[in-house]
């Protein structure tokens, strides 16, 4: 086996924007810091099984394909998520594969034709630096590696297993996105109308949206409390609105606190699809389980 | 200070937390009267070992998020006590940061004047100040530090500055601010430190993390 030392990947080309990305930081909210991490955690922990990684090893997230890579080593390599051509050299090879490089290879994930984000294993993992414990790129805060760069040299670690097979590989669904969400906690602060306009709408997203959230546009959500509600802590998933009434979900690279009333939450489980929209995309919210008849008891008077 | 009157409990002790909701699947959201509860429930929970991933304090509410049993979370937040209202929050270590800043800030004559003060009864008021950090946002380490009385709180700017530098000290509403590194901001500059507050590599990345007591102490250079 090669050495841990001369493994590493070589950025040739690093198409429209591609991170690296683990589980991301994790303790440190309270001192203003993001969560940051893959967006897509399903897709971004099978493509380390297929590599032999342990599923928190940092992969690299790669927005609408375009990303060359080459390798002085062997190396074995996963591509999951968005579906992307995938080639060694020019030779098309399987998604969701376990994929063998030879020594001075390269790799390239073409357009994206279905799904926005890919993720890229590599047997030992992207080893850069870890900043807070995590070596995700924060796009809010700047925090960890800067996004890939053509030129760029990313170390890999040692192999750590054999690569899996790759069986029940899932592909991101067509159509519009359902998001199963939890009304609250300022759901209050709305009317009847515009909680019903939010589990009614079809909402379009918009091409502002990014790893901190997607931004809708539809009608309005209207607002029953005027007041200026005080920063208060965010939660990965929010429903926020801010003035304007147009819902934002906020997603890993959100602030860790907003001053607008976050109407619901989205659904852990429902949050990876959130990475795989694009502008002109659907998305519809289903409010589950009420939070209003969960409430503590109210003990103000 | 602001706030509904505290609900008197136990003699010398009240319960801050007046409404805790559910936030998500696994998050509730504390309730509080005033910022300077938010900062004492934060400090109180924190020395408990809580199952729980996050606690953001903010300027009314405490978040906890990735909460193991948020039923069991819920009744001990209803039922924390706290010392009466007037008592600071017990910091989280009994040091108090001193920040040396130099009080050459562009906003000090405007603030000076909503203060209807001179610059020197600026920089008097507010040295003089017994600050906490009450919780952190906007930027890793961003620390806002309650102390000022109500009446001392001034706008922010109407267009934010495109950059402000590092170490730049602030004040915007009830707050006083350092920011940690530069960045675009709406802040009222009344003086800079050259103290580093934040550093990702130390075992304690923010110098002014909630809890903390802060004094600026006057610096010539």
């Amino acid at each position: 086996m090669t050495s841990g030392s001369r493994r590493r990947l070589r950025v040739v080309e690093p198409g429209p924007s591609t991170t690296v990305q683990d589980r991301g930081r994790h303790g440190c909210a309270h001192l203003g810091v993001p969560r940051s991490g893959w967006l897509d955690a399903a897709a971004a922990t099978l493509a380390n099984r297929l590599v032999g990684n342990p599923e928190d090893c940092a992969v690299l997230e790669c927005l609408l394909g375009g990303l060359v890579l080459s390798t002085d080593t062997a190396l074995t390599v996963a591509v999951t998520g968005a579906d992307t051509p995938v080639r060694v050299g020019s030779r098309p090879v399987a998604h969701g594969a376990a994929v063998s490089l030879g020594a001075g290879q390269s790799f390239s994930l073409g357009r994206a034709v279905h799904g926005a984000r890919s993720y890229v294993a590599v047997s030992g993992g992207v080893r850069v630096e870890p900043v807070l414990g995590s070596r995700s790129t924060d796009t809010l805060s700047g925090l960890g590696p800067p996004r890939l760069v053509a030129g760029a040299v990313l170390p890999v670690g040692p192999a750590l297993g054999l690569p899996a097979d790759s069986s029940a590989v899932g592909r991101p669904q067509a159509g519009p996105v359902v998001l199963r969400c939890r009304l609250g906690p300022r759901d209050d602060w709305f009317t009847a109308e515009a909680l019903a306009t939010l589990g009614s709408t079809v909402y379009v997203v918009q091409p502002d949206s990014d790893r901190v959230a997607i931004r809708l546009d539809g009608p309005p959500l209207v607002r029953a409390d005027p007041r200026e509600l005080p920063s208060e802590g965010l939660v990965l998933g929010a429903v926020q609105v801010p003035a304007d009434g147009l819902p934002l979900v906020f997603l890993n690279d959100h602030p860790t606190t907003g001053g607008y009333p976050v109407v619901a939450v989205v659904d852990e489980e429902d949050l990876g699809r959130c990475a795989h929209l694009l502008p002109g995309d659907q998305v519809r919210f289903t409010p589950v389980g009420g939070a209003r008849g969960e409430r503590a008891p109210d003990r103000s008077r | 200070m602001s706030g509904p009157e505290p609900r008197r409990h136990l003699r010398g002790a009240r319960r801050p937390v007046q409404r805790v909701v559910p936030v998500g699947e696994r998050a509730l959201l504390a309730e509080v009267g005033s910022v300077e509860d938010a900062t004492a429930v934060y400090v109180a929970v924190r020395a408990l070992d809580l199952e729980v991933a996050e606690v953001v304090p903010a300027a009314r509410t405490v978040l906890f998020d990735g909460v193991a049993d948020r039923e069991q979370l819920s009744r001990l937040l209803l039922g924390l006590d706290l010392p009466v209202a007037g008592v600071p929050p017990t910091p989280a270590a009994g040091t108090v940061v001193e920040v040396p800043t130099r009080y050459d800030g562009a906003d000090l004559p405007d603030v000076a004047e909503a203060w209807d003060m001179t610059l020197a009864e600026v920089v008097r008021t507010h040295t003089e100040t017994a600050f906490v950090v009450a919780f952190c946002g906007f930027a890793p380490g961003f620390a806002y530090c309650t102390g000022l009385p109500p009446e001392r709180a001034v706008p922010r700017l109407d267009t934010p500055r495109p950059r402000v530098p590092a170490g730049s000290v602030g004040l915007a509403g009830e707050f006083t601010g350092v920011y940690p590194t530069a960045s675009p901001g709406g802040w009222r500059l009344v003086g800079r430190t050259d103290l580093t507050l934040w550093d990702p590599s130390a075992s304690e990345p923010a110098v002014l993390a909630p809890g903390t007591q802060v004094r600026f102490v006057a610096v010539e250079r």
